[in-house]
Formats: structure tokens, sequence, C-alpha cells
């Protein structure tokens, strides 16, 4: 039997508009899972070339004349970041060691401590560095670029990469000691 | 005529005297200039800004409320801009500049961020059309759903078997 053709008015959303309606459905969940997944990564990991970043000094603490200073200007040597802040406490418990290390491996000139003050204010900045003599490359992340490059958690972090800018240990949390450090410089600098 | 003449005299010799005496007077006192001393922002003018910023360390603290150290400071910080002139915008801009965008209590208008002020109006206008069609056609009569001279539509296919069946009974007939 044939069959009769259904002549009654088609009613609904049209083709075009459920098209678009799942087009941006589809966008929506793209956006939300790449979200996700940057969400559920953790910092850098060893192994990880770190791309280049632009870290300004504060004033007095410029490096060779220099108000800002980019990674890749450290290519061949072994660089120490380190992200603190001046309302940080584990950071103090740390920042002497790290002025130690800084100390013991300055006139080697193979090594390079940069100190990435963390959403900080200037003066609080300064006075802490000031409390502390820490007298290495520091300087404020601005708009938390870098600390957002390295997917940073919290402060105190501290990163070194090697000298041909791949990242090669992390340190979560303060340096028990000026010697813990050490034990890893001296790794990079086989 | 005389006591008239005398009495004028004296009244004449008096202001003049009372004239000289206030000049005197106020040239020799001390007289300081006063300028009206600039008025420290008061915490309600700083909390119109810091509410309008988040902590950038604690999780979706608005900067007014948070009762951190660092907040503390991030408000002292607005209290020296606000006192040195600089408008609600220029702190702002400075707050992003250094902590990031995060910083803000709405994401700013721009790149991408803008499709955040696009997409939800947008969403909105669509359902709402969507919504107002599916009641319009919920609504109509049955009746008037029908189109003019529908009843008289013709089936568009005819069952041939039928269509000779009939012939062949006209033939018999």
């Amino acid at each position: 039997m044939t069959e009769i053709k259904d002549t009654a008015p088609k009613r609904g959303v049209p083709m075009w508009a459920q098209a678009i309606i799942w087009g941006l459905l589809i966008v929506l969940l793209i956006i939300v899972g790449l979200g996700l997944n940057r969400a559920q990564q953790g910092t850098v990991q060893p192994g990880d070339k770190i791309p280049d970043f632009r870290l300004p000094l504060f004033k007095g603490y410029e490096y060779e004349g220099r108000s800002e200073v980019k990674l890749y200007d450290f290519r061949g040597k072994v660089v120490v970041l380190n992200f603190w802040a001046s309302w940080c406490k584990p950071c103090e418990q740390e920042a002497a060691e790290l002025q130690q290390a800084w100390k013991a491996n300055k006139a080697s000139g193979e090594v390079i401590f940069l100190g990435a003050d963390y959403v900080d204010t200037e003066p609080e900045a300064r006075a802490y560095l000031k409390k502390f003599e820490i007298d290495f490359y520091n300087g404020p992340d601005m708009g938390t670029k870098i600390s957002q490059l390295f997917r940073m958690k919290g402060v105190p972090e501290t990163y070194f990469i090697d000298r041909e800018g791949v990242l090669q240990y992390v340190k979560v949390g303060p340096f028990a000691s000026a010697d813990e450090i050490q034990i890893h410089i001296d790794e990079l600098l086989k | 005529m005389n006591r008239t003449l005398n009495q004028k005299s004296l009244r004449i010799t008096y202001y003049v005297l009372l004239f000289l005496f206030l000049t005197l007077a106020l040239n020799f006192t001390p007289i300081k200039v006063v300028y009206a001393q600039d008025p420290t922002p008061s915490d309600d003018q700083v909390n119109e800004i810091a509410r309008q910023l988040y902590c950038p360390v604690c999780e979706n603290t608005p900067l007014d409320v948070c009762p951190t150290e660092a907040c503390r400071q991030w408000r002292a910080l607005i209290r020296q801009m606000i006192s040195e002139g600089r408008t609600e915008a220029e702190i702002k801009q400075y707050f992003v500049e250094n902590y990031g965008a995060r910083v803000l209590g709405a994401p700013p208008a721009t790149g991408l961020n803008r499709l955040v002020y696009i997409i939800p109006p947008v969403i909105i206008l669509a359902g709402a059309f969507f919504l107002f069609r599916a009641l319009k056609e919920w609504t109509k009569p049955a009746t008037a759903s029908a189109t003019p001279g529908a009843s008289e539509a013709k089936p568009v296919a005819q069952d041939d078997y039928i269509t000779r069946l009939e012939e062949e009974l006209k033939k018999r007939k």
C-alpha cells in the first residue's frame, strides 16, 4: 500500500537554529574541557623546557645595570628561580638559606638566583629583602604571568633550571638548609 | 550753635579714631592663611573600590572583607592611591597590571572576555524567543490550525489496485 503523505505544517525549532544551538553547546563544552584540563595539570614537571619570560627587577636589585632580565639571558648558567612573598611566613624560613646559597655560588658565575615576588606590594617586599639581607636579583611577578607559566600552586616554590633551560627539580615549600639547595645546584653543575 | 558744632566734631573725631584703631588692629593681628587639609580617604571610600577586587591569594574573597595581612596591605595601597588623586579606573588598572585580571570582580571586556557579556544575553533572548513561539503554538485553537481548503485536499496517491478494481467493477455492471 502506498503511504499518504503527511501534509500538516511542520512545527518545532528550525534546522538552522538547531545547528547553531548545538554548535554553541559543543564550543562551550570544549572551553570547559580545556579549563578543567588545565586546572588538573600540576606544576611544570622536571624535563619540561621552560619558555622564556621577563622579570622586571626592583631598583637596587638590577642585573648588570639592567632593570629587566629574561630567562634566556642566562642560557649556559644554572638558574634557581624562587617564588616568594613578604606576607608568606614559610618563605621567611628559607630566606636566609637562599641568601647563604647565593653567596656561596655567586663568585663562580655559573649560577644565577632569581627571586620573583608573588602578588605583593613593593614597600613590604623591599622591607622583606632588607630584613633578610637578600641581594640576589629580585623583582615582582607582574600580572602573575611567570607564576602562571609555571602553574605554581603557592609560595614558596623554587625551580632549578639547567644550562639548556630545562627544568630539573622543583621544591615546593621552604628549604630546610642551604646544603639542601647546594645539593641540587651541584647536580646541575656536573 | 557752638554746642552743635562741638558735638559734630566730637562725633567725627570718634569715627576717625575708630577707623584708625581698626586699621591698625587688622594690620598687626597675625592672620594666618589656613588651607583645608587633604582629607584622608575614609574606609567607605576604600571599600567602595576594594569590594570590586578579589584577593589574589584567597579563593573567592573580596578585598574589602578579606582578613589576611596581605589584604590589609592592599587596602592600605588603595587608600594611598586615592589620597594621591587616582581614579577608581586607574586603581583597578594598577591592580590588574600587578596581579592579573583575576583580581577583578568582573572580567574586563577585552578579547575573548567579551563573550562573557555577549553570550548570556543572546542565549536568554533566544530562549525567550523560542519559548514565545512554543507558547503561541500550544495556545492556538485546534480548528484554527487547519489551513483553508484542507478538507478539499485530495489524497496524493491512489492505490493502483483499488483503481483497477473499481474499473473492473464498472465494466461488469
